[in-house]
């Protein structure tokens, strides 16, 4: 078992949770510790409940865990909800004069502050999250020296006077702790990394920049807003143009217009946006103008929960658009992958010429992952495909109407010439056309015109099934379980196995990062030797399950899914894995037992 | 919408002729609108492939395909969008946006009232047949009250949009009608909307001659009275404009209502475009600003 350590911070929206969290993220990213950050939060600016959890640890960590060992309730709400989650060796630390604590689990420290003694709360209406998050960090054993730097960095924007305040009310709340407090049996260590802590919102756009997106646009929408955020906040610096459009429908046209100039164009919305998008995406496809969309999933249908996390909408990408034409559709492992997933998939679609799919999620969009800067590759293949920018003796010069758009060939690829360039005239049409773009829709139509350019088009497939590579199995070979995920429960699934392995039950793990092309083939040659097979995912009705199906015939010996919202947590595989390895049932649901 | 300059080349009729004849109703408006555009070009001496026509669906909007230049046919409603994201990776393009009242006033709506007060820099010309032609003659967002088509049969309850006055009251810099049969006058309103910097509307009669029986060639004629024969009009009166884009019956404006200069195009209120046009710069971000990038994270 890895050691960890988890903070979880509750209060009402607007309360002031995200300072503390970003405090403790800095100061546990700065001593080289890894962490993960998951906030649980509503539809709602003020009020309400939000649980931020932030998990750290020496080595990699990359779910929120299983279990808190230090809980800071900024509310009565928040200690009623939680404390009960508490157990052994965890502490809980809040205002004593505001909050009541209520019963606790025997081995649990509770921790109350007499807030009006150590701080002015008429100066400083936060002055309560300051002192714990102090005295956390003393129970810690973090030196005050690391404390300080922290504070005076996120605090010097707003001037000296707050970042002295501040400090001062920090160090009362830890010197308050040394005294009257007993430390975690663990200090936390320090290695000499130096992590960047981002959100997958954040790495989706700063993926972006790096594969040489120079125009973004984006209606906001929930949970995909972040990669807007950092995108708007960074288009000066990176050269990028950013719009925020009227819909989504606007959205996905735009963007396609920009890449049929000849930039590299992308966007981002949620399941509902996308839904608008629909039709654009054939565009796409049939003019062989690629671009790339991002669809950040929350649950669903329809307005559903907008804060919440579910893996709902596979059918939805996989039948975007009617008619068949080839589209690439990825989903990242993790948040280091939301960078790196998106310079690899502008490569295909730009040399396809079709369009690209990302299915992220909330809990990787909104989630905090530390990553290894090095990680964050600015210098990436870029790989435009055959694409005509000006007239040289490779593309050839044409009279007027020689150039053909649509040339049909053996890979189905067609070397596309951008506005601008003399002598390549020609018109994309999302009327079926042909080889010069002449439309064969209304008065030229002819069914031999018609097969020959679809099947130009669907040629493609075979190509881009070639360029990417089939997932392969992690863990040992002969494993009693095998658990096949996609997507963002990478981490938690991995973390399932290590802890089934520790219990005498060895596991291992086949993610599916790109969904189409699907590799169906080397899936089902890795799962001819599975033993017991379960697909975990965070959706009602198994929607990968169905698709793996559908694309090989392969059904699974069982199934885990969760769909109240939250994302899953390492103990909710684990058991359900003994459950059906009991034979009791095939399809295990987990319950949350965190109450937001 | 600004003007390339000229190539050195000589711009003929001849260079914007099309791969295919157009397949329009013998009749149809929108051939002069189409010979319009070709002439307008021509006169301005821009080359084909510096010329960009967009359009959405229906049948004026197949006008890309019937003229040499490079073009976009677009899904129905959303060539404005597509050509807002065109004109912004490369503003050197001289866009033309071509379609219906259909495609533009309906389905289009809302792109169409969010690119004028944008005011991207482009020329959008609706061939207004008061119609739906392509589907076989329904009721268009532009038809009059009481017209019987195939879509409502005892007549249209609903009251027409007015172009012309949407588009000065949502921001259009440059506002205008045509009519088809209006050759010259024509030409010369496609002229200006091209030149004008900034998002220039041009509303042009383009009778049905298969599905509007009520507003013909025979109906606008004696109709259709010239702004620029009007000695008091002044298209930098705002207020002026508004009140002729509200005249309709015996008497109906057409030319120029309205057209202002003094406000930037999207791409000139960017300073993202300072150096140039997106497309001609460098795709990767500088090895100190990647840095800064990740340092902000650290």
């Amino acid at each position: 078992m890895k050691q960890t350590f988890t903070i979880a911070i509750g209060g009402a929206a607007g309360q002031g949770v995200a300072t503390p969290g970003d405090i403790f993220a800095k100061i546990f990213s700065r001593r080289g510790l890894h962490l993960n950050a998951y906030n649980a939060y509503q539809s709602i600016i003020r009020g309400g409940h939000t649980f931020l959890t932030i998990r750290t640890g020496p080595e990699k960590v990359t779910n929120m865990g299983d279990r808190l060992d230090l809980l800071i309730p900024l509310n009565q709400d928040a200690m009623n909800r939680h404390l009960g989650l508490l157990t052994n060796g965890a502490a809980c630390i809040f205002n004593a004069e505001t909050i009541k604590p209520g019963a606790a689990a025997e081995g649990v420290a509770l921790c109350p502050l007499p807030v009006s003694k150590l701080a002015d709360i008429t100066r400083n209406k936060v002055a309560q999250n300051t002192l714990a998050v102090g005295a956390g960090l003393s129970m810690m054993g973090i030196g005050f020296q690391a404390v300080q730097e922290v504070f005076t960095e996120q605090f010097k924007k707003k001037g000296e006077a707050v970042v002295s305040e501040n400090v001062g009310i920090a160090r009362a709340g830890y010197d308050y702790a040394t005294a009257n407090f007993k430390p975690f049996a663990r200090p936390l260590p320090m290695t000499g990394n130096r992590y960047a802590v981002l959100s997958g919102n954040t790495a989706m756009a700063m993926g972006g920049a790096a594969a040489g997106v120079k125009f973004y646009c984006a209606y906001p929408m929930s949970p995909s807003t972040g990669v807007l955020h950092w995108m708007a906040a960074h288009a000066r610096k990176a050269g990028i143009m950013v719009r925020q459009v009227e819909d989504e429908i606007g959205v996905v046209n735009m963007a396609i217009g920009a890449a049929h100039a000849g930039v590299r164009s992308m966007c981002a919305t949620s399941g509902g946006g996308f839904a608008l998008m629909s039709e654009g995406l054939g565009m796409s496809a049939m003019m062989e103008t690629p671009v790339v969309v991002i669809d950040c999933q929350r649950a669903g249908p329809s307005t559903g929960v907008p804060t919440k996390t579910e893996q709902g909408d596979l059918w939805q990408m996989l039948g975007a658009a009617f008619g068949d034409y080839p589209r690439v559709l990825a989903a990242p492992l993790d948040i280091g992958d939301c960078f790196k997933i998106i310079p690899e998939i502008f490569n295909i679609a730009d040399r396809f010429q079709c369009p690209g799919l990302v299915l992220c999620d909330l809990l990787l969009s909104e989630g905090r992952l530390s990553v290894d800067p090095k990680d964050l590759d600015f210098a990436p293949v870029i790989d435009r495909g055959e694409l005509i920018t000006t007239v040289t003796a490779a593309s050839g010069t044409h009279d007027n109407g020689g150039y053909k758009r649509y040339k049909i060939t053996e890979s189905g690829i067609s070397p596309r010439a951008i506005p601008g360039v003399p002598g390549y005239t020609h018109t994309a049409a999302t009327d079926e056309h042909e080889e010069d773009g002449v439309l064969i829709s209304d008065e030229f139509t002819n069914p031999t015109k018609r097969r020959a350019m679809m099947e130009k088009r669907m040629r493609k497939v075979a190509g881009i099934e070639a360029v990417v590579s089939p997932p392969a199995l992690v863990g040992p070979r002969n494993a009693e379980i095998t658990l096949i995920g996609w997507g963002s429960t990478k981490g938690v699934i991995e973390e399932a196995c290590e802890i089934l392995s520790d219990q005498g039950i060895s596991a291992n793990q086949l993610q599916i990062r790109w969904l189409v092309p699907l590799h169906g083939e080397a899936i089902l040659d890795i799962l001819k030797d599975a033993r017991h097979t379960i697909i975990v995912e965070n959706n009602y009705s198994g929607q990968f399950a169905r698709y793996l199906r559908s694309e090989t015939s392969y059904v699974p010996n069982g199934y885990i899914r969760k769909y109240d919202g939250e994302p899953f947590m390492p103990h909710h595989i684990v058991e359900a894995v003994k459950e059906q390895l009991g034979g009791t049932t095939r399809l295990s649901v987990p319950a949350h037992e965190i109450l937001v | 919408m600004a003007t390339v300059l000229a190539d050195t080349k000589h711009v003929a009729m001849a260079d914007f002729k099309g791969k295919v004849d157009p397949d329009w109703c013998p009749g149809c408006g929108d051939f002069g609108v189409l010979a319009a555009v070709q002439k307008a070009l021509v006169d301005l001496q821009i080359p084909n492939h510096n010329v960009v026509t967009i359009s959405g669906i229906g049948c004026s909007s197949n006008f890309p395909g019937f003229i040499n230049t490079y073009g976009m046919h677009t899904l129905h409603g959303r060539a404005l969008a597509v050509a807002t994201g065109l004109k912004l990776a490369n503003h050197e393009l001289t866009v033309l946006v071509t379609g219906g009242d259909g495609d533009g006033f309906g389905i289009g709506g809302n792109h169409f009232v969010h690119s004028m007060r944008r005011n991207v820099d482009l020329l959008y010309i609706v061939m207004d047949n008061q119609i739906y032609g392509l589907t076989t003659g329904q009721t268009s967002p532009t038809s009059r009250i009481g017209m019987k088509t195939k879509s409502m049969p005892f007549g249209n309850i609903e009251a027409p949009v007015n172009p012309i006055s949407l588009a000065l009251a949502a921001g259009a810099t440059f506002v205008a009608r045509g009519f088809s049969a209006e050759q010259k006058h024509l030409t010369e309103l496609i002229k200006q909307g091209i030149q004008h910097k900034g998002f220039s509307f041009l509303d042009v009669f383009s009778p049905c001659v298969t599905y509007n029986l009520d507003n013909t060639y025979q109906w606008f004629r004696p109709r259709v009275k010239k702004l620029e024969d009007d000695p008091v009009h002044d298209p930098t009166d705002w207020m002026a404009a508004m009140g002729k884009s509200l005249l309709w019956g015996d008497e109906i404006p057409i030319g120029k209502f309205f057209e202002r200069t003094d406000l930037p195009t999207l791409h000139g209120a960017e300073p993202v475009l300072n150096a140039g046009p997106l497309l001609h710069g460098d795709s990767r971000i500088p090895p100190d600003v990647a840095r800064s990038f990740v340092e902000e994270l650290t």
